[in-house]
């Protein structure tokens, strides 16, 4: 982070991973004083999103493909008990053991009791954003047991103290040389001339892992996918690094939300088309690991799932919200959208940032009055729909954006005395649907030809930081086309 | 064919040339134009800031005005409150418990166009017999491109034009960073994303940066006058109005 004196730092991190310390704009306009993290995200983002777009360009159904990812999704979620209980008997009868969690305190007393069990100190884990949602990792600390991030990124932003600030790729908003520098001070027996060279950097953290992979005796894994007919398990990776945790460990623990199922194996064929292309931008990812419960004498000997409700059966009963939980987390709405681009995703408080985080944190927490900054985030959008576009299970994000406004506003209806942007909306209302009422505001706006501050008070001061007001015309037009009689 | 024209709020109180020259153009392609004198707003502004209960008057009002006139199709130079229409109306009105408002406003929705689709879908015509001598760069803007779907629409449309140089946008159908109450809420990020946009409008050495949405060209044109840019904002229905008889 390039922080000097005087300029404001980078957003706050708050005390719960899905929840910031502070509202989206005063974040977003910390995040937008570090011209370092701005060229890195346009840098990243622009390449992931060209990538993207070539890929998909050249499949022919990917339409087609992408009905289908979002019809499979609204009939897990439409049969989720029944698909879940399949589940835990498919993976139950391969020798796996299934925990139920409530939420993150559950999921993570589970977790730890499970290493306990083993006796060791430290696990290795695959990236997993369902770990990062429930702090699995600053609870395992707390309770004196080393998690290792093993994916390339997530070790970066582990060695630097900082946070993830993507869904596929949590170091976005480094560069190779902060990166150099990360490495230089946290990993133990880097030379102190290591160079920014990306090919260098990998062997330094290849050695690190390798030593660390050699001696894990449990690993812990989130899921990309779990399909309830066979009880198998899905994690895509670019890396390989998954496939060393996977394998290598006596016991595995996999922690997953409860709305990554699939029905059946064969409904992979469409999220293996979907997900890498959309995620990555690459045709298939170079690892997929499956495994099903355990199998004697390869792999772990020991598995267990841990099911992770936290604030998702919330977001099931909500008619229009339970969209949001179709994603499967392939972060093509944050490289598309021009706010994230912009702000990186620390801004968003939230370890969902983007725009599917500004739809999913706030339906996962539930909104604690008008001063959570949670209520910020279905603001932090122009609505331009950029995301929707591209995401591969049809979420219509600007859609749900607006329904979480409504929800925030209807919820600050009680207030005895209305806030600021309450009164001015119901006294725009009054006057946009009236004519009468609307031609005689046109008429004070004539005014405004007089007067043209440079500056407005709040909260019009915003439109007058950056932009000329527009000079208000001589005459309307309604006045215009009457005096015309109609315009002639 | 006998059009209502829906002026837009903003259209009718700051920017009254646009539904002027929308008018202009239609009659000069032989077609009746009434203005339904009642309207007032189409509600996007409370939709999309959350107010949806006090978009609902304001819903009924425009239904209720356009349902009472007299019209085969309805124009809107406005690809974000045509989309409103379209996409929203009915939503707001359902919310509110009002089905026979849903309804009707659907009704309305499927004969009001925006002005290129009117254009080119309903009325079927590319050259439009304008005339403007000028460089121009065209932002397509984001409820055009991603809610309606126009497409291309306008930039046929522009290439039709007599004497009309068009300069290529780089990122164009990136959001200029309006979003309506998002410039006042979020203004920092808004000002941001303005500021990235008007440097590519620069690049094309345009003296003009049309859109088919006036309050996008409200956001543009006040980050360029801030900026003292030597560059203009006309809408879309200004320059397909302009001729050599009677130039924009």
């Amino acid at each position: 982070m390039s922080t000097f004196l005087g300029m404001p730092g980078p957003p706050l991190r708050g005390a719960e991973p899905l929840r910031g310390a502070e509202p989206f704009p005063a974040a977003a306009e910390k995040a937008l004083a570090d011209s370092q993290l701005r060229r890195n995200l346009a840098h990243a983002t622009s390449t992931i999103r060209a990538k993207r777009a070539a890929v998909v360009a050249e499949v022919g159904d990917w339409e087609d493909l992408r009905d289908a990812g979002a019809a499979i999704k609204a009939d897990v979620l439409t049969r989720l008990p029944e698909l879940l209980e399949q589940l835990e008997a498919a993976v139950t009868a391969r020798g796996g053991a299934v925990h139920w969690a409530r939420d993150a305190a559950e999921a993570n007393a589970i977790v730890t009791r499970l290493v306990r069990a083993t006796g060791e100190r430290e696990v290795v884990k695959v990236k997993s954003m369902v770990t990062q949602e429930i702090g699995l990792n600053e609870h395992l600390a707390s309770e004196g047991i080393a998690a290792v991030e093993t994916d390339l990124a997530e070790l970066i932003v582990q060695l630097g103290h900082d946070w993830p600030s993507h869904i596929l790729v949590p170091a976005i908003h480094l560069n190779r040389t902060e990166i150099r520098d990360i490495f230089r001070r946290e990993m133990p027996g880097v030379p102190a001339d290591l160079s920014d060279d990306p090919r260098i950097l990998a062997m330094a953290a290849r050695e690190h892992l390798r030593r660390k992979f050699l001696s894990a005796k449990v690993a812990i894994s989130g899921a990309n996918f779990a399909i309830a007919d066979t009880g198998t398990l899905a994690v895509v990776e670019s890396e390989g690094n998954g496939r060393m945790c996977l394998t290598l460990p006596d016991t595995l623990i996999t922690v997953m939300g409860i709305e990554k199922l699939l029905p059946t194996f064969a409904d992979l064929e469409v999220f293996l088309q979907l997900l890498p292309r959309s995620s990555t931008g690459e045709r298939m990812n170079p690892y997929t690991s499956l495994w099903t419960g355990v199998t004697p004498g390869d792999g772990p000997q020991e598995f267990h799932l841990v099911l992770l409700d936290n604030g998702r059966t919330r977001a099931l009963a909500d008619q229009v919200g339970r969209a949001a939980l179709h994603c499967i987390r392939c972060s093509a709405c944050l490289n598309v959208c021009p706010v994230y681009e912009r702000t990186g995703g620390h801004a968003y408080g939230s370890v969902y940032p983007g725009p599917i985080g500004a739809v999913l944190t706030p339906q996962l927490t539930g909104i604690d009055g008008p001063g959570d900054p949670n209520a910020s985030l279905p603001y932090a959008s122009t609505l331009c729909g950029a995301c929707y576009d591209v995401c591969p299970v049809k979420i219509d994000i600007p859609a749900l954006l607006v329904e979480l406004r409504a929800r925030v506003v209807d919820a600050e209806r009680g207030r005895k005395v209305p806030g600021g942007w309450a009164a001015a909306m119901k006294a725009a209302a009054w006057v946009m649907s009236d004519p009468r009422r609307f031609a005689a505001a046109e008429r004070a706006l004539g005014l405004g030809r007089l007067v043209r501050p440079r500056r407005l008070p709040p909260p019009f001061s915003g439109w007058t930081r950056s932009r000329d007001l527009p000079v208000p015309p001589r005459q309307s037009f309604r006045s215009w086309w009457h005096s015309q009689r109609g315009g002639r | 064919m006998r059009i209502a024209l829906i002026a837009t709020c903003l259209g009718d109180a700051l920017f009254p040339s646009v539904p002027r020259a929308t008018a202009r153009l239609l009659r000069r392609l032989g077609h009746e134009v009434v203005f339904p004198a009642g309207q007032t707003c189409c509600g996007q502004m409370h939709v999309n800031t959350g107010y949806l209960a006090e978009a609902l008057p304001v819903v009924r009002h425009h239904v209720e005005v356009f349902s009472a006139a007299d019209f085969d199709v309805a124009v809107v130079p406005s690809g974000s409150c045509t989309g409103s229409i379209r996409h929203q109306h009915a939503m707001v009105a359902r919310r509110g418990g009002d089905e026979p408002l849903a309804r009707r406003a659907t009704e309305l929705a499927g004969r009001t166009y925006e002005l290129s689709e009117l254009l080119a879908d309903v009325l079927g015509v590319t050259d439009v017999g304008a005339y403007y001598p000028h460089r121009v760069t065209y932002h397509p803007t984001c409820h055009s491109l991603r809610m309606l779907r126009v497409g291309d629409k306008p930039l046929e449309l522009l290439r039709a034009v007599e004497g009309i140089e068009l300069a290529e946008l780089p990122g164009a159908e990136e959001c200029c960073g309006f979003g309506g109450t998002f410039a006042l809420k979020n203004s920092a990020t808004s000002s941001a994303m303005l500021a990235d946009k008007t440097a590519r409008i620069l690049s094309t050495g345009a003296t003009v940066c049309s859109a088919g949405d006036a309050s996008c060209l409200m956001h543009i044109g006040g980050g360029l006058s801030r900026d003292h840019a030597p560059v203009k904002t006309v809408h879309l229905a200004e320059i397909l109005a302009s001729t050599r008889e009677d130039p924009a």
